[in-house]
């Protein structure tokens, strides 16, 4: 399907967030149904403080949040229903196995066992986490954490998939393993929007990127697409740099 | 430029740091951590917590003057007796001085803190850990003087210098509880391993804690029949069974009483023990402080056999994952025993005056609503502030009261599964009773649940590891209402219509906790 014509799997409209300054300022996005959208933006641009809007954990200032067709601040629950969101901080529970976090995830979306059970079983398997999946996470590194927190993220099949960081800290094996999961998550159906600091993977990962300076979207679209718009080639990297530098300067 | 030579030449020791050096670090960090705790980590509060702080211990004077006032002037006549009397105070500050310890240690080797900063630096470990275990002792020393001083304040101002050997007594058995603590620690850690200890040791201090009170209170009963009688005179028969007066077992009590070759025995002793302990122990700390910590990396604990994966409804899982929570903390497990222990006396009261009074009943109905009340606290606390994954659970599709509600109803039942069976026991006694408690401990329960969501303050639970991270309100409020539901309840069940002040009280007091609460001054903004 031509990527215009897919629905929206999200839809932001005049965002706005302000704390002791805006953070998010009359930010419009749309990202559509099945893409693996990359948000980046330099430290303090409003990456976080925009997803956690459209997660439910912040309420907007103004404007409006669509996620697949639902108005997610009139009905959050049903918005909710069909989202995952994973921090660059996992949170899970020290004192639950695998098992049970992903048991207690599943109930929490209302999953009917069977599916949830075969879900859950393909996910830790996936993750490499089978062996572990009777041990409390207590004993985890940070990576097995993230694992966990990303498979308590799938075990509900979301149709939206947002990620915060997922990849800071992780060694190369298991980032790898992540980006796997979320790419066949998207080979799958799923729209995936992620925020990351490392270029390369945006570069390698994501159909279109969207780069954030000051709570607005200064550019948008692929490599291509924003090297035409920096006016330079090169890694995106440089291309970046250059839209921040220009939008810091205007 | 002057700026950074200023900063600079602070900064950078000129020599490896010495014992003096590291025992400042130590202290400064103590001191910290302690204006913490009493100011709840609002620094502009320092001022008026000090000033709270002193009118307590000043008002602790009238209690010590009533029960010691009279021994300062008359003086105290070192017969077997009295020594027995003084000798079970000793022990009873011990205990409690030991709990305390034990407490302490068992937190300073499971916390990682600066331990990677510290064993990577060219510290030698040896000389870091003598330093730790000093700088505990110490601080331990301190609270024995705090704790003992309305006492020994008292007996000096009624009876003169001599009464200063109190202080004595309580830095050396500071100093060797501290010592003693940390061998105990040690020793658990060599014979069940870090994760074993963790829970036995805070167990022990608990059970330490509360046990030798508690003995107290039993023995008082089983030889005179009440609560309150029997500390400060011995019965016939425990003085025909102890030693002779000149036995060094008197030594403690000798030297309070001012016997000063008696003191100079207890402060060798301890310090022989604060040294033997450092000699020992020192070199080891850092290899069982880096495995404790290093729970971290070996795998958790398997199950034993293959769960079911079955899910529930979002209350059902909500309410199942608070129960597992609260059964897997250790520091919780070893709060409801000593809780639980507080049973004890009033139900060995009960047994002893079986059939002959009501009264002990009631005494009965109010230490159960109080413990309930306390219990549903501390758990509330820890189910409705503590949550390890606030953001998956506030991005689940379901209603943040029905996370609330599903918490409170897991708190309830968690109370119920603990003293369930405790007023079931009981109405085989008496029915009424037993209905009357049962009620009393709901309201309680109730009542201290409604504090923790009016000072809901989410952090993650392996944050809460001391209780008195919650709000000092929130605790004294939670103390307060538990006591007033009790005596409510107590004199309901005597059939007194005083029982409707009571509950007044209560309510008042839940109006003025609310009133000062987070949550009312948020809406109110």
């Amino acid at each position: 399907m031509d990527q215009a014509a897919r629905p929206a799997a999200l839809q932001l409209r005049g965002l706005v967030k302000t704390f002791d300054r805006p953070a998010v300022d009359r930010l419009d996005l749309t990202v559509r149904a099945g893409e693996f959208y990359a948000l980046l933006g330099p430290n303090g641009a409003g990456k976080t403080t925009t997803l956690r809007m459209v997660v439910g954990l912040l309420r907007p200032d103004a404007g409006s949040i669509t996620v697949l067709g639902v108005d997610a601040l009139a009905d959050p629950i049903a918005a909710k229903r069909r989202t995952a969101w994973v921090s660059d901080e996992p949170m899970i529970y020290d004192k639950l196995t695998p098992f049970e976090y992903l048991q207690f995830v599943a109930s929490l979306w209302g999953v009917e066992s069977t599916t949830a059970e075969r879900n859950a079983r393909e996910l830790l398997d996936w993750l490499g986490l089978a062996p572990h999946a009777d041990e409390r996470c207590e004993g985890f590194s940070r990576g097995m954490r993230q694992k966990v927190a990303l498979a308590g993220a799938l075990v509900h099949d979301p149709e939206l998939i947002i990620l915060d960081e997922p990849l800071t800290g992780l060694d190369a094996g298991t980032a790898r393993q992540v980006k796997d999961v979320l790419q066949a998550r998207v080979r799958a159906g799923g729209t995936v929007i992620m925020t990351t600091h490392i270029l390369e993977v945006a570069e390698r990962m994501a159909e279109r990127i969207g780069v954030l300076a000051s709570g607005r979207l200064i550019a948008e679209g692929t490599l291509a697409e924003l090297s035409l718009r920096a006016g330079r080639g090169g890694s995106l990297e440089d291309v970046f740099l250059t839209l921040v530098a220009e939008s810091a300067a205007a | 430029m002057s700026r950074v030579a200023t900063l600079a030449q602070p900064f950078s020791p000129a020599r490896e740091p010495g014992i003096v050096w590291l025992a400042g670090h130590e202290l400064r960090l103590a001191w910290r951590d302690w204006r913490a705790m009493i100011t709840a980590g609002n620094r502009r509060r320092f001022s008026t917590a000090l000033v709270v702080l002193l009118l307590v211990g000043l008002a602790l004077h009238l209690p010590a003057w009533a029960i010691v006032g009279r021994f300062g002037a008359e003086g105290i006549d070192p017969d077997k007796s009295e020594l027995i009397s003084i000798s079970l105070i000793v022990l009873l500050f011990v205990s409690l001085l030991l709990s305390q310890a034990m407490e302490s240690v068992t937190r300073s080797l499971y916390s990682r803190g600066d331990l990677d900063l510290v064993l990577s630096s060219p510290v030698p470990p040896r000389r870091l850990f003598a330093v730790r275990i000093g700088a505990n002792a110490t601080l331990i020393a301190i609270m024995a003087v705090v704790l003992s001083a309305p006492f020994v304040n008292v007996l000096i101002a009624t009876g003169g210098p001599r009464w200063l050997a109190g202080y004595g007594v309580a830095i050396a058995f500071g100093f060797a509880m501290a010592a003693i603590a940390v061998a105990i620690t040690i020793g658990l850690f060599r014979v069940l391993g870090p994760r074993r200890t963790r829970l036995v040791a805070q167990i022990v201090a608990a059970v330490v804690g509360a046990t030798f009170a508690i003995g107290i209170q039993v023995a008082a009963i089983l030889f005179y029949g009440n609560l309150a009688s029997g500390i400060m005179s011995a019965p016939d028969a425990l003085v025909a069974f102890v030693p002779a007066e000149s036995h060094p077992i008197w030594l403690p009590a000798r030297a309070i009483l001012g016997d000063w070759k008696a003191l100079a025995i207890v402060a060798a002793a301890s310090a022989t023990i604060v040294a033997a302990v450092t000699l020992v122990v020192a070199p080891r700390l850092g290899e069982h402080s880096i495995a404790a910590t290093d729970l971290a990396a070996p795998a958790g604990r398997r199950r034993r056999r293959a769960m079911r994966f079955a899910t529930r409804s979002p209350a059902r899982a909500m309410r199942r994952k608070e129960w597992i929570l609260l059964r897997r903390d250790p520091w919780l497990v070893s709060q409801t025993l000593t809780q639980l222990l507080y049973l004890l006396p009033p139900a060995l009261l009960l047994a002893r005056n079986f059939g002959e009074s009501t009264g002990t009943y009631v005494v009965v109905v109010m230490v159960m609503v109080t413990v309930g009340g306390q219990l549903a606290g501390a758990l509330a606390w820890l189910a409705i502030s503590g949550e390890d994954a606030p953001e998956m659970v506030a991005t689940a599709p379901i209603a943040a009261g029905a996370v609330t509600r599903a918490k409170v109803e897991a708190v309830f039942g968690a109370v119920a599964m603990v003293l369930g069976p405790v007023v079931a026991a009981f109405a085989l006694l008496s029915v009424w009773h037993a209905f009357a408690a049962a009620l009393g401990i709901a309201v309680a329960a109730a009542s201290t649940i409604r504090i923790q969501l009016w000072f809901r303050a989410q952090a993650k639970r392996n944050h809460f590891r001391r209780r008195h991270t919650s709000s000092r309100i929130a605790t004294f409020g939670e103390a307060l209402v538990s006591f007033s539901w009790a005596a409510a309840t107590g004199l309901a069940a005597a059939g007194s219509i005083f029982a409707a002040f009571s509950a007044v009280v209560a309510i008042l007091i839940l109006l003025m906790v609310r009133a000062v609460s987070p949550r009312k001054a948020a809406e109110a903004t």
